[in-house]
């Protein structure tokens, strides 16, 4: 599943690091306790978040992550995309309410991979 | 000069999550038992009470700071401690602009406005536990343009912490002092937080029952109990400096 997938699928807006929609998504995080996303989200995820701080973009780039969605219209703030646009970090942003968001990523994501074998 | 025992926040009855037994005399009792030389009062998105605390004080040795702790657009709490009351006003006038909501003492507590004789006064109408919608940036920076001291508020604890929401200290915050519960104290506080190296730390009880009061505080070494020589004492200057904790 690749992040460009994502984005025409659901219609997010691409406010920074357009240029890299081709990254693979390999999975998904949901937080807006930046400590708990450091500790706990992994390369390759997808971050869901409402927390628009500048600080989004260090920890994005610090675990590698494919993305960011801002959720419920939340748009970053101005040193948060300057910042976002300087490292090319995927930002997207979306109306829909964070349970509508995830719901939808999770299933592309689910579906992609294909039913779980050891099941 | 001399050591100050300093507790730099102290909630009180105004704090719909501190209990109603924090009145301003029994605090200044709890405090004098403690043998606490300075303290801030502190409550959350509010300062209403802290004149009382400051006249119940007149004429004994303690000093009282005034200060809130205010809670940012991203819910980090932020201390703030002002040289003088007016000051602490402009700020709070600031922070109700930008409070939005409505208490519910039924959820989330009591928010009694007292006088210097412990009597209620009023309740507190503002949703008090909740955020404002003022960036921690910009509320460093407003505390700064009124001469005030802002204090990182238990960096160590998870909730409701500069580190807990946003992940780490970015250097360009412009916070005075970092403070950390008594759970982690003082002397472990550098060896678990080695990138902050440059910012002072402080540890302070954060009481919201009275039995709280004392259980630790920050000595600073400074002449007299003044929010000038807090400041000097927190930056290392003049001969001031922080001696330690608990």
């Amino acid at each position: 599943m690749y992040l460009e997938d994502i984005v025409k699928a659901l219609n997010l807006r691409v406010v920074s690091g357009e240029e890299r929609l081709t990254a693979e998504v390999l999975g998904g995080y949901v937080g807006d306790l930046l400590s708990d996303v450091m500790a706990n989200s992994k390369e390759g995820d997808l971050w869901i978040t409402r927390q628009t701080h500048q600080n989004i973009v260090a920890v994005a780039s610090l675990k590698d992550h494919a993305g960011i969605i801002l959720i419920q219209g939340c748009n970053p703030a101005a040193d948060t995309l300057d910042k976002a646009r300087k490292e090319g970090v995927p930002i997207m942003v979306t109306d829909m309410p964070g349970f509508e968001a995830i719901g939808k990523v999770y299933n592309m994501i689910a579906t992609k991979k294909g039913p779980d074998p050891s099941t | 000069m001399k050591a100050f025992r300093c507790d730099l926040h102290i909630h009180t009855c105004l704090s719909p999550c501190a209990e109603l037994d924090m009145y301003p005399r029994a605090i200044l009792q709890k405090a004098r038992e403690e043998k606490l030389n300075v303290i801030g009062i502190c409550d959350h998105n509010s300062s209403e009470n802290v004149a009382s605390v400051q006249k119940a004080a007149a004429g004994h040795p303690l000093t009282v700071f005034p200060g809130m702790e205010v809670s940012s657009r991203e819910e980090v709490h932020t201390l703030a401690l002002f040289d003088n009351i007016s000051r602490l006003q402009h700020f709070q006038k600031l922070i109700y602009d930008n409070l939005p909501g409505e208490n519910d003492e039924n959820f989330f507590g009591c928010q009694a406005i007292v006088n210097e004789s412990d009597e209620v006064e009023g309740l507190n109408q503002h949703l008090l536990i909740g955020a404002t919608s003022l960036s921690l940036q910009e509320i460093i920076d407003h505390i700064h343009r009124l001469g005030g001291l802002a204090i990182a508020s238990h960096i160590d604890r998870e909730s409701f912490s500069v580190i807990g929401q946003l992940g780490f200290i970015d250097p360009t915050f412009a916070f005075d002092a970092l403070e950390v519960t008594p759970r982690l104290g003082l002397a472990k506080a550098r060896e678990t937080f080695p990138d902050l190296g440059n910012y002072p730390f402080i540890t302070s009880s954060d009481a919201h029952f009275l039995r709280d009061i004392g259980k630790t505080y920050t000595e600073m070494w400074m002449a007299e109990g003044s929010f000038q020589e807090l400041r000097l004492a927190l930056r290392g200057e003049a001969g001031r400096h922080i001696i330690g904790g608990t």
